[in-house]
């Protein structure tokens, strides 16, 4: 029973070593206005560009949310999912939040706490929205949630809601 | 050492039902929707919007024909339930105020389902545009036939057309949903004031964050 334990404790200690270095190898998150709890805040969209135009071997999920949004809060549990399941994959989630910026601390932060989101969270305040939504995707009419999914071969927008998590694992696998 | 074994299977067991609860989730979701929101059909700058006749909060019938002398229109898809749409309620009704002097009225179109998102019932309209103020009619969408023809995607977004009923903007009422005293471009206001100089609007179209319209999922 004893070893039971320390085989978990192990476990647990390896998942959680890897999941740290994973962070260090993506050592490429830019530096935010300012941090909340353990969100990065960014005021502006110029400073998170760079996470759309990565060239590496790691395929990138990017989504927008917001926690006031039904359709992008129904949709969470799948790339919390899939952040489970491609573990073993070079792919990174990026959630990011567009809470409203006075509601960060009361409806982002409690949240992300109570659902555990494993995945990267972090928010972006720029609320400019006519001088950044077409650097996202031309393809982009503005409503959330949508999901850019890239690598440095291809890239696909999705513009709508997910129906289920079958389809975000299929679009990311057509990706490697 | 028995404590930490309780504790750790507790733990898991914790982690087993939160996975529970998502693959819920998950079966609960709706089937995959065949269009694309960005397949859709919808009108552009240049393009002739197409009129309709759509019930009012009051129980009337209301079409862009049953105008007269009027030099064109801002047609706004807003809701009561979407926070961008709530946070520009009074911003709508002043551009009422302001503009249906010189001839641009608003009229207001609520897309969303009602039994989807029950907050958007034409009762709760009524409701709201009372509280609201609102001296303009604001009408459901009823059967969600006039939002695709116009191609609107989110709440809020404005159509602004001249009196031959042709779309010269389209896109946000300014650049600061948060803030009204922040605002640094009035895009709808300047959009009209460019029309009365006789020339077209600059920018034509801009994007904004919103809320997607709620569509009854099928299946």
């Amino acid at each position: 029973m004893m070893q039971f334990f320390y085989t978990l404790l192990g476990l647990t200690l390896l998942f959680g070593c890897a999941s740290a270095q994973d962070h260090a190898q993506n050592d490429s998150r830019p530096k935010p206005a300012k941090m909340l709890g353990g969100i990065p805040v960014y005021d502006e969209f110029t400073s998170i560009e760079p996470i759309f135009h990565r060239k590496n071997d790691t395929t990138y999920i990017i989504n927008f949310w917001a926690t006031w949004c039904k359709p992008c809060v129904e949709e969470l549990p799948y790339f919390e999912q899939l952040h489970a399941n491609l573990r073993a994959e070079k792919v990174r989630v990026i959630l990011i939040s567009l809470d409203f910026p006075r509601q960060l601390e009361s409806k982002l932060l409690p949240f992300v706490e109570k659902n555990q989101l494993q995945s990267e969270v972090l928010a972006l305040t720029d609320i400019d929205f006519n001088s950044w939504i077409d650097k996202v995707s031309p393809q982009w009419n503005g409503a959330i949630p949508v999901t850019l999914i890239y690598n440095a071969q291809k890239r696909h927008f999705y513009g709508e809601q997910f129906p289920d998590y079958e389809a975000l694992e299929k679009l990311v696998k057509a990706f490697f | 050492m028995k404590n930490i074994i309780v504790i750790a299977v507790v733990l898991l067991a914790a982690v087993g039902l939160w996975m529970a609860a998502m693959t819920v989730n998950v079966e609960t979701s709706a089937p995959p929707t065949t269009t694309s929101v960005q397949d859709m059909p919808g009108l552009k700058v240049g393009d002739k919007a197409p009129d309709f006749k759509l019930k009012n909060i009051d129980g009337k019938m209301v079409s862009l024909a049953d105008y007269q002398n009027v030099k064109g229109f801002v047609v706004i898809f807003t809701c009561n339930t979407c926070p961008y749409a709530v946070a520009y309620e009074d911003r709508i009704a002043d551009l009422h105020e302001r503009f249906s002097k010189q001839g641009y009225p608003v009229v207001a179109i609520q897309p969303n389902d009602p039994e989807v998102q029950p907050g958007d019932a034409l009762d709760k309209m009524a409701i709201r545009a009372k509280e609201k103020g609102f001296n303009f009619p604001y009408l459901l969408d009823e059967g969600q036939k006039v939002y695709p023809m116009y191609g609107a995607s989110r709440t809020p977004e404005v159509y602004l057309l001249d009196n031959q009923r042709i779309v010269r903007y389209t896109g946000a009422i300014d650049d600061n949903y948060q803030d009204a005293e922040a605002v640094k471009i009035n895009y709808v206001a300047n959009a009209i004031a460019a029309l009365e100089a006789g020339k077209n609007p600059e920018p034509d179209a801009t994007k904004a964050i919103g809320c997607t319209i709620k569509v009854k999922k099928k299946g």
